[in-house]
């Protein structure tokens, strides 16, 4: 193991040196806890070797305690505890703990028996111990086996002569046990069996030693390969900051050698190159030197020796000087033209950033992706990802990702990437929110949902997916942002306040909106820093760390993080805290963190719900107010939006009512600041999923607060306005009190926002729960409601069709307006909905067209749509409630479509058809559309009465349905169609009267026994 | 004795109608009073009845935890307007006026006097350097142990130096704390900290602390709460 603690594991001291410590990263643990897991399974393996007895001790500081090892095996002998075994020679104990401080205990071992003991006593501190070991002793093989295996640099042959001497020896041995049986042969082959063991062991260690070895480059090569993409990356780049004779260029050219053709695989070597790793061939001609012929491997870039003198077209391969792992060091290293001109070039790329971007469309063809490809390469495969998972697709997927890691000037990815990164979590967020709205909305739209229909409406539609880590593991090329802020990491850690406020406020002067530098500060260790920084008495440090908490925690990956490091515990306390600022800014940032579930399960957990409910107690929120009071509105502004994250959950919106949020609610529901108004009317819409909520928001007075609000001049106010009516109007007398406070007339006038969705989807959703009310659809027939909601059945997302389809639904339940809607030319794109596939439409749909179907006149559109037909495809849907709508819708169609036996006949065999689906028989049933149906047995059409009694047979088999056939006369003509000569018909008939006459019996039966 | 009253009383109407250049009072009369009393109990057997640099010094450690030399040093030049190196009555409230209940104009100059070490309207570079030089701990590893305190001070320069002549002038140092007041005390605590403030609000109520100003602890916590839970309740 010697060679591997020399070479692979990370010292901090530059070299060797008593002093030296094993760095905290990543490849020392991986190295560590291979150690441990060599040590702790040697004993099992090798039980020989293990009690071997060290040449000398193995000793470092221990966390071991004397009490630890109060077992048996151990004694105590005044300051030290000992092992009761000793070494061979029997004057040392194969194992001392001794006392060294006050708090500090030096443990030494002889055996590697006793360092897998000490292993499992210290438990979870293993990894410390073995640390410290190796820290202490650092080349522990000397320890074990003597200085003749020291580790030594080159050739080692050590080992070798070791063998000789133990060969050697056994034959002198077996010579002398030839000649002679003497009495030192048996001593003298204990000894050569120690030996033997003594090899062994060594042979054990070399093994560790190599697997080691192994392992530290399996993870350092994973940081320098090349890959066709990066370089791609790295030349696009180099060639956009290359011209001839102009002085911003830092390189006359560069280009690729050869003919251009591009492997599959993205290399431009050929084939039988790239066997030895090479990806292509680069021909650069610096602003000052020769022409460079470049050679990208996959394990780094280097010189070769140029053009092939005899074969033509062909290059020398050889390598020519070192490699180096980016194109950039390589042309700084040969070019010192160059490497003035890169640092320069950095303003200049800036300037230029703008034209750049549109000189891409244009001259992108040698480019193979430039960042607009990416985009449109990336939202396209979004979109299908689904459909065609093909390799290739993700590859070039993958290649994207990396290529951004990869681009070399941080003012390129300050300024492009950025805003592709934003776009991109739009599109992303954009597609949750299609995904994860279908199933809700059914739930939360459907008025047959019963009391808990809203239960977490937007819950799950804006929550959070968790978070993928889009950053790369290998830092070859991060910006100097990073290192800038690690630096201000180093002073946070260790300073005192007054280091601590410079740092802080200069972290604040970096773009914190910006994912570079959130990111940076959470991998340099800055927000375990900050969240400490939380926990001290230093009210500026606490200042000063939640304000950048609170800008970076815009971010999801740094929200989680937040939550994962105990952030929001802390942060809840401070809630407590008398500084009002401090309150202010703990309560925003707990903000922005709870926005996903387990963030907001921890602020109710630690009684954040209470205390942030607590802020909301303000004196004043109207009038003219002192700094003073301001301070106050400010801390319950800030209070609001914290709660408003939180009250996504449903266990949250019962702790705030507990807590007593609802009159404080509605005390700052009386302000006139949007800002204040906006987070309150938001916790209100949010919390409006609960009937206890609706009945306070009712109760308390919010409703008129509301209302007024609706008109505001802030869109989002609206939206909010009326998304909680929108919720709340579920009860009659809250509909009564919209109308009452004049609250119809500005929603019907929110009908023309048609640019925000999000307000047209609230608008009309409250206008579909307020139109429940009779009252409230005369006025709505008064404000033309039905013109302005067919307009709306165009070109618009599903969200609002949703709602706008709701709205005409119940609108038609009144007469005339089922005229009106016909008017408007409603009939024909309500019929298209049909074709749908969205659950909560089609509920709405179905109800809205059964609702038309009522008339005569609109029947007769709906049936040259084809309406009805799409209707009985309808009762084939797996959702039970689009089929009961589907099924209801039918009804009137049965009863209207008295004419055309063809039409009747196909209804009929429809529904037989579709009883056999969900709840659809009993469903029919109460839909009234038996009584109709018996209505057809008395045609003479024998078409329609074999349907007709297919259909009737299915619905007997519920007893309800019986009924009512036997009441509509359903018997006589059945008796009749007994005695047809058509089989089928026979059959349902009979089985039909059968049903009816078992019921009949069953009945008689209850009734005398 | 007559005349010593009377002239108190002289000077405490003086002090309590001050307005002028030089700042304004913001104690009322009968606190002014009562600083004044302590004053004299802390010269009490002095040679000049004035308070020394040592005492002062001892002062702001007792009752506001500072601990910097340095720092004390300068806000004892602060106080001392005549730089006589002695505090007399006038100063000391004028000084205790600004400590407890400046406007954050009187401290941000209060401030800036402090940390302006030769007192020529500039905070230079070598000044920041020797006001931060104990604000990091030493990394054994570094080559350069001042290296860090240096990358501090161009920080410092870079975030407050708007004029770009590498010191900070009044204005460059005023306009920094007016747009982030953490940085009010940049180079080091001289003000009392955030939690004695609050005691300044109830101001009456510490009096008696600084009679026990040698036994300090359990009184001052006593009063200390007294004074935070009135306001807060």
């Amino acid at each position: 193991m010697g060679q591997a603690l020399q070479r692979a594991a990370q010292w901090t001291s530059a070299k060797g040196g008593s002093g030296g410590k094993l760095e905290f990263t990543k490849l020392n643990e991986e190295l560590l806890n291979t150690i441990i897991q060599w040590i702790e399974g040697f004993g099992a393996k090798y039980p020989e070797e293990a009690k071997l007895n060290f040449k000398s001790p193995l000793t470092w500081p221990s966390s071991l305690r004397a009490d630890m090892l109060s077992g048996a095996g151990y004694t105590e002998k005044g300051e030290e505890v000992v092992s009761e075994a000793q070494n061979d020679k029997g004057d040392h104990p194969l194992l001392v703990l001794k006392k060294s401080g006050s708090q500090d205990y030096m443990i030494s071992i002889l055996s590697l028996e006793y360092a897998e003991a000490v292993l499992r006593l210290a438990s979870d501190k293993k990894l410390s111990e073995v640390r410290s070991c190796l820290e202490a002793n650092r080349d522990p093989v000397v320890n074990m086996l003597g200085d003749r295996f020291a580790t030594v640099e080159g050739d080692d042959n050590s080992i070798f002569r070791f063998i000789e001497e133990i060969t050697k020896e056994i034959e002198t041995l077996a010579k002398q046990s030839v000649s002679a049986e003497n009495e030192g042969n048996t001593e003298k082959q204990g000894e050569i069996e120690m030996k033997k063991s003594q090899l062994k062991l060594r042979l054990q260690l070399l093994r560790l030693d190599q697997q080691l070895l192994n392992q530290s480059i399996v993870s350092i090569t994973k940081d320098v390969r090349l890959t066709p993409v990066s370089v791609d990356g790295e030349v696009s780049i180099l060639k956009d900051l290359s011209g001839e004779g102009d002085d911003k260029c830092v390189l006359d050219s560069i280009e690729y050698f050869g003919d251009g053709y591009i492997f599959k695989n993205g290399c431009r070597a050929q084939p039988w190159r790239q066997l030895h790793g090479d990806i292509c061939y680069l021909i650069v001609k610096p602003r000052d030197g020769d022409t460079m012929y470049i050679t990208a491997n996959t394990s780094g870039y280097y010189l070769n020796n140029g053009l092939d003198p005899v074969k033509a077209g062909e290059l020398n391969y050889t390598k020519v000087g070192d490699s180096y792992k980016d194109l950039v060091t390589l042309l700084k290293d040969k070019s010192p033209r160059f490497g003035e001109l890169i640092d320069k070039q950095e303003f200049a790329l800036k300037v230029r950033d703008r034209d750049h971007d549109h000189a891409v469309d244009h001259g992108g063809e040698t480019r193979s992706y430039t960042e607009e490809d990416d985009y449109t390469h990336r939202t396209a495969t979004k979109h299908q990802e689904k459909k065609d998972k093909d390799q290739k697709e993700d590859k070039q997927k993958q290649n994207a990702t990396k290529k951004k890691k990869l681009s070399p000037s941080l003012k390129w990815k300050a300024l492009g990437m950025e805003e592709y990164n934003e776009d991109e979590k739009k599109d992303k967020e954009k597609r949750i929110l299609k995904k994860k709205r279908t199933p809700t909305q059914l739930k939360s739209k459907t008025p047959m949902g019963g009391e808990d229909s809203f239960s977490e409406s937007s819950t799950e539609s804006e929550e959070e997916e968790e978070s993928i880590e889009r950053r790369s593991e290998t830092n070859a090329d991060l910006p100097s942002e990073y290192w800038q802020i690690q630096k201000l990491v180093k002073y946070l850690k260790g300073g005192n306040q007054t280091a601590t406020i410079i740092a802080l406020c200069s972290m604040r002067d970096f773009n914190l909106a910006q994912e570079t530098c959130q990111l940076a500060i959470r991998d340099v260790g800055g927000l375990e820093v900050l969240i400490n920084l939380l926990d001290t008495e230093e009210i500026k440090c606490k200042i000063g760390s939640l304000k950048i908490l609170k800008e970076i925690s815009r971010n999801t990956q740094i929200r989680r993080a937040i939550a994962d490091l105990g952030g929001l515990q802390t942060m809840v306390k401070i809630l407590r805290d008398l500084d009002k600022d401090l309150k202010c800014l703990a309560a925003e940032t707990i903000a922005n963190v709870a926005k996903f579930r387990r963030a907001r399960r921890t602020v109710r957990q630690h009684g954040g719900i209470k205390k942030l409910v607590g802020l909301l107690d303000c004196p004043n929120v109207q009038g003219t107010l002192t700094p003073d009071m301001e301070k106050d509105v400010e801390v319950a502004r800030c209070g609001a939006l914290a709660l408003w994250s939180c009250s996504k959950s449903k266990k949250n919106k019962e702790a705030m009512r507990k807590a007593g949020a609802i009159p404080l609610l509605a005390k700052l529901l009386k302000s006139t600041h949007e800002n204040m108004l906006i987070p309150v009317v938001g916790t209100l819409q949010e919390c409006a999923s609960e009937p206890s909520y609706r009945l306070a928001i009712r109760t308390e007075g919010m409703i008129e607060d509301l209302v007024k609000n609706l008109n505001s001049s802030n869109q989002e106010l609206q939206m909010h306005c009326a998304s909680a009516i929108f919720k709340c109007a579920e009860e009659k007398e809250t509909r009564d009190l919209v109308r009452q406070y004049g609250g119809l007339d500005p929603l019907v006038a929110l009908l023309a926002s048609n640019s925000n969705k999000e307000l047209l989807a609230a608008a009309t959703g409250a206008i579909w729960k307020c139109s429940i009310s009779a009252e409230n659809v005369k006025r709505f027939q008064e404000l033309k409601a039905i013109d302005l909601l067919v307009a709306l059945l165009n070109d618009q997302p599903e969200e609002v069709l949703v709602n706008v389809v709701g709205a005409l639904g119940e609108l038609a339940k009144d007469p005339p307006n089922r005229a009106q809607i016909r008017k408007a030319g409603g009939i024909s794109p309500l019929v298209n909905l049909l074709t749908g596939t969205n659950q909560a439409l089609l509920v709405n749909v179905t109800k809205a067209v059964g609702q038309c179907a009522e008339e005569q006149d609109n029947m007769a559109i709906i049936d040259k749509l084809d309406g009805v037909r799409l209707l009985w495809s309808l009762l084939k849907n797996h959702n039970p409630e689009v089929q009961a709508s589907a099924a209801w819708a039918i009804c009137p169609c049965i009863e209207n479509a008295k004419t055309d036996d063809k039409l009747q006949r196909h209804l009929a065999e429809a529904i037989a058809r579709c009883c056999n689906w969900g709840n659809n028989r009993v469903a029919f049933g109460r839909e009234k559309a038996v009584a109709p149906l018996v209505h057809y047995l008395k045609k003479n059409d024998e078409m329609v009465h074999r349907s007709t009694a297919r259909a009737l047979f299915q619905l007997s088999k519920d007893p309800e349905n019986c009924i009512t056939m036997h009441e509509a006369g359903a018997v006589q003509p059945l008796m009749k169609m007994v005695g047809s000569v058509n089989e089928d018909l026979q059959e349902s008939a009979a089985g039909c009267i059968g049903n009816i006459r078992r019921l009949a019996l069953a009945n008689e039966k209850a009734r005398y026994s | 004795m007559a005349t010593k009253r009377q002239e108190q009383t002289k000077l405490i109407e003086k002090l309590s109608k001050k307005k002028d250049k030089d700042g304004q009072c913001h104690f009322q009369k009968p606190e002014i009073e009562k600083l004044i009393m302590m004053f004299n109990k802390y010269v009490e057997g002095s040679t000049h009845n004035k308070l020394d640099r040592l005492k002062f010094r001892d002062l702001l450690h007792d009752m506001f935890g500072m601990t910097d030399d340095i720092l004390m040093d300068r806000v004892f030049r602060a106080y001392d307007r005549d730089n006589d190196n002695f505090l007399n009555h006038d100063e000391w409230v004028m000084g205790l006026s600004i400590f407890l209940r400046g406007t954050l104009e009187e401290k941000t100059k209060f401030c800036f006097n402090v940390y302006d070490l030769n007192g020529d309207g500039y905070i230079s570079r070598e000044e920041m350097f020797q006001l931060l030089k104990n604000s990091l701990i030493k990394q054994p590893t570094e080559e350069d142990p001042d290296e860090g305190i240096k990358e501090m001070v161009e920080l410092v320069l870079k975030k407050m130096d708007h004029d770009h002549d590498s010191r900070l002038s009044y204005t460059d140092f005023e306009s920094t704390v007016k747009e982030e007041s953490l940085l009010l005390e940049a180079f080091g605590p001289c003000l009392p900290s955030p939690e004695v403030i609050l005691l300044k609000l109830d101001f009456p109520s510490i009096l008696p602390v600084f009679d026990f100003a040698d036994c300090i602890s359990e009184s001052w916590y006593y009063w200390y709460i007294i004074s935070v839970t009135s306001l807060f309740r």
